[in-house]
């Protein structure tokens, strides 16, 4: 039985950790600033636990197959323990998880508690059941005011985000139902809700954030490379959650211009 | 030690209804509350194989139950989360083992207050009752998932659901907080004041210390719970605004203002995550109890144990933020959130260390409670080790909300709890039933659940990775998710097999019940005070004796002893520990 017992735990182990090592299921390619950091910190992690994983669980093995009853054991070791050891091991989970969190901080900071870069481009982002709008202030780099009380969903576009009209800034906005984004160049992100919470979540470019009604969140990324990547919901918001589903384009500067200046010829 | 108090003998019960149905026995609530969680357990294991045959195969007709649409599959998830968190995972452990054991093992004659033992499981059975009507409302059960994040929990057109489901799931939630805060009061009266002579708080067994820690996390963490649950209910009901902003539902401008969407999160979570720990704290006390029976050695480092888990209580109040890192709240928060969370690993490392360090050197028997002892550690240590990934704000950017995270919460609250209910089933069946269970159907049992379980939730992780996010009924219509499809059909495959496999538990326990061989007093040769007395236990437990306490708990292979263990009411040996 501590045989049995031993083989499974190791086989378990080793399958394991062999698809964490061979990556055959894996992080998507990082496709913007941040990426590069966060699976530096992702990589350190996974290094850690998995060494930490792998001595656990061959030990927990080996342990209970090493000492199963027989007729020939010694007499078992009589003990209530070993301070010494309680204390090392105390400490050294300690520095361990503190240290690596720590490492894991700067990254954040780095992100969050800095405001974007000047000549960020700016873009709104509203979150409806079940749908994506984006918004770009327009030649006048001013948003023009919104209202809950103008919101029609069925409209889609500029009825669907409230858009006050009257509002002279509100003249020149763009409102879209896919996302352009030129590359290398800061975006700086208004996240909005109309109805409940959702997250807008596009997995190579490493970003996620909740889009929570009654909140305006700010973010700041910058894609790096050029290229279409999806967007999917990621807070539970209704029925339709899991086709809650947008396309982000990363494009040439070039591209970008034309891209804006074509919607702002169709309005 | 306290003063013991003498507690009102409440008469041996004479009829049916008064020994079975309202029993003030805290034996029988005990098992009452186990054969609650026993149906629930299946309830809600159906609810997932269900959703798992839905992400594969989302057109699929079942006999019966017809088609899943998406929204029914979100049903089923709420509900499925709902009721394994609080009607398995809060019920079975403290309210069925805990119930039973706990005033044996301290030499009580009963709870402290067993009319409101009585009470708080009938009301956990309304609870239960309101909750499973839900199914049956116009509308069905609510689809906001068992975290039920307002605004999509508090107005009543943002989906299927949402209406009277959503009210009855609320209101189950309240009633079942009611009956948990009358439990940790008993459980924590009981264990100050009805101590034996002689029973030390530092010879307690560690099973009674986890329940005794679980019960003060509930009296903390329901309260808030039960709050939250009643301003939901304004929100939904009254037209009160605390959870919610002005928003515009369906194009419909709802009547609310000023809310805050967070508030409930806030609140949510400094219940939820405490509630991890409610859910795994028993665990940890049988699996210490079983591995130093099954070991033959004392528990290596018991106050390092008694600490650890005071400490992983302590620190549980302080970590609910984890959960919000992409919330929109505070990413200066996010910071603190994130090191006391981390901090929560180290006491949970030193359980994994001691552990291993009461077998090392031991004289391991293998019999089933062993086995699921031993799982219990290594799912430990997998679901544990996924924790510093999730706590650290920066990696959340890519894992939060992905299967990452029920790969995580799975393994470690999740399955690893369910263990120490298997574990303490078979260790504690012949003393609450007086029969031996099926040693072979235990072993295969464990096997097969184990295999696949890791079947199931590691391949979790690499989903999550690749960026699969949660709570999707079906993964066609974002390119990159539909690619992931294979690996989630070997899951769903994993999970039937698995779910067959608990068939050989069922018929194990109840063929035992009535055909199994019969039990001695102490099975196991193990040394805590529920050993000492009859199998089944008397009425007053002890059959009119009080047991005086010399040792500690895990008096095992103590040399000079003429056995190999000395029980807690043996003369003093090893210096009284």
């Amino acid at each position: 039985m501590g045989l049995a017992l031993m083989f499974l735990i190791w086989l378990i182990t080793l399958v394991s950790t062999y698809f964490f090592v061979a990556k055959t299921w894996w992080l998507p390619a990082g496709a913007s600033a941040a990426a590069a950091w966060i699976d530096g910190q992702f990589a350190l992690t996974y290094v850690l636990m998995g060494i930490i994983f792998l001595a656990a669980q061959l030990s927990l093995g080996y342990i209970v197959w090493r000492y199963r009853e027989q007729k020939s054991s010694p007499p078992v070791a009589y003990s209530h323990g070993n301070t010494t050891l309680e204390v090392l091991w105390t400490g050294l989970t300690f520095v361990v998880f503190v240290g690596l969190n720590l490492m894991g901080s700067r990254v954040w900071a780095s992100q969050r508690f800095a405001p974007a870069e000047a000549g960020a481009v700016q873009v709104e982002v509203t979150g409806m059941q079940f749908a994506w709008y984006f918004r770009y202030p327009g030649p006048d780099g001013v948003y023009g005011k919104t209202s809950p009380k103008l919101m029609d969903p069925s409209s889609g576009g500029a009825g669907a985000v409230g858009l006050n009209m009257s509002d002279p800034a509100a003249k020149d906005d763009v409102v879209t139902g896919t996302m352009y984004l030129p590359v290398n160049r800061e975006v700086d992100l208004s996240l909005r809700a109309v109805d409940v919470i959702h997250s807008f979540f596009v997995p190579p470019l490493r970003f996620k954030q909740d889009a929570v009604p009654g909140l305006n969140i700010h973010m700041h990324f910058k894609p790096t490379v050029i290229g279409e990547y999806e967007i999917a919901c990621a807070e539970l918001c209704g029925l339709g959650h899991y086709k809650m589903h947008g396309m982000v384009h990363v494009v040439s500067q070039e591209d970008f211009d034309k891209w804006l200046a074509a919607r702002e010829a169709e309005k | 030690m306290a003063t013991p108090v003498t507690v009102p003998a409440h008469a041996a019960p004479q009829g049916f209804i008064r020994k079975y149905i309202f029993s003030l026995d805290h034996k029988v609530i005990g098992l009452q509350y186990f054969f609650l969680a026993l149906t629930a357990v299946f309830i809600g294991m159906f609810l997932s194989l269900l959703m798992r045959i839905h992400m594969i195969w989302p057109t699929a007709v079942l006999p019966v139950i017809g088609e899943i649409k998406p929204e029914t599959y979100l049903a089923l998830m709420t509900m499925h989360g709902t009721i394994m968190v609080f009607f398995v995972l809060t019920t079975a452990p403290q309210g069925g083992f805990g119930n039973y054991i706990l005033p044996i093992q301290i030499g009580a004659p009963d709870m402290a207050f067993p009319v409101l033992n009585m009470l708080s499981f009938w009301t956990t059975f309304l609870a239960y009752m309101v909750m499973l009507a839900a199914f049956f409302v116009v509308g069905g059960a609510p689809l906001h998932g068992w975290t039920g994040y307002p605004p999509l929990s508090a107005v009543q057109s943002a989906g299927p659901g949402e209406g009277l489901g959503a009210d009855l799931w609320i209101t189950s939630i309240a009633i079942f907080c009611l009956a948990s805060l009358m439990g940790a009061l008993n459980f924590i009266t009981t264990t100050l004041d009805l101590r034996a002579k002689g029973m030390t708080m530092m010879r307690l067994p560690l099973t009674v210390w986890s329940w005794f820690i679980t019960a003060i996390l509930g009296l903390l963490a329901f309260g808030v719970l039960l709050s939250a649950g009643i301003l939901l209910l304004l929100d939904r009901n009254l037209g009160t605004s605390f959870y919610l902003p002005q928003i515009v539902v369906n194009g419909q401008l709802m009547l609310h203002k000023g809310g805050s969407p967070l508030l409930w999160q806030h609140l949510f979570w400094f219940f939820g995550h405490p509630e991890v720990y409610i859910a795994i704290l028993p665990g940890m006390g049988v699996t210490s109890q079983i591995l130093s029976t099954f070991s033959r050695k004392p528990i290596f480092g018991y106050k390092a144990m008694v600490y650890a888990m005071v400490s992983i209580g302590f620190f549980g109040f302080m970590v609910w933020g984890h959960h919000m890192f992409m919330s929109g709240m505070s990413p200066y928060s996010a910071f603190a959130f994130s090191i006391l969370t981390m901090c929560i690993g180290v006491p949970s490392a030193i359980k994994t260390f001691n552990w291993l360090g009461t077998m090392w050197k031991g004289h391991i028997r293998f019999h089933t409670p062993m086995l699921y002892a031993i799982g219990f550690v290594s799912l430990f240590v997998s679901g544990g080790l996924s924790g510093p990934f999730l706590a650290q704000p920066v990696l959340d950017i890519q894992l939060h909300d992905t299967a990452f995270v029920p790969a995580h919460f799975h393994l470690i609250m999740g399955v690893a709890a369910i263990f120490g209910i298997f574990a303490a089933t078979y260790y504690w069946f012949p003393k609450m039933f007086g029969r031996m269970m099926n040693e072979t159907l235990g072993q295969i049992h464990f096997f097969v659940t184990l295999a696949g379980t890791y079947a199931i939730f590691m391949p979790m992780h690499y989903l999550g990775m690749a960026g699969q996010t949660r709570r999707y009924s079906q993964f066609t219509e974002v390119a990159y998710l539909q690619k992931l499809i294979p690996l989630n059909t070997f899951i769903t495959y994993a999970a039937i097999i698995t779910i067959a496999a608990q068939f050989i538990f069922v018929i194990n326990l109840f063929w035992s019940m009535f055909k199994g061989p019969k039990a001695s007093d102490n099975p196991w040769e193990a040394t805590t005070l529920e050993w000492t007395t009859a199998t089944p236990p008397p009425h007053d437990n002890f059959g009119g004796v009080t047991p005086v306490v010399h040792n500690g708990p895990y008096e095992y292979g103590v040399p000079g002893a003429t056995r190999d263990y000395v029980m807690q009411t043996d003369a003093a040996v090893g210096g009284g520990h």
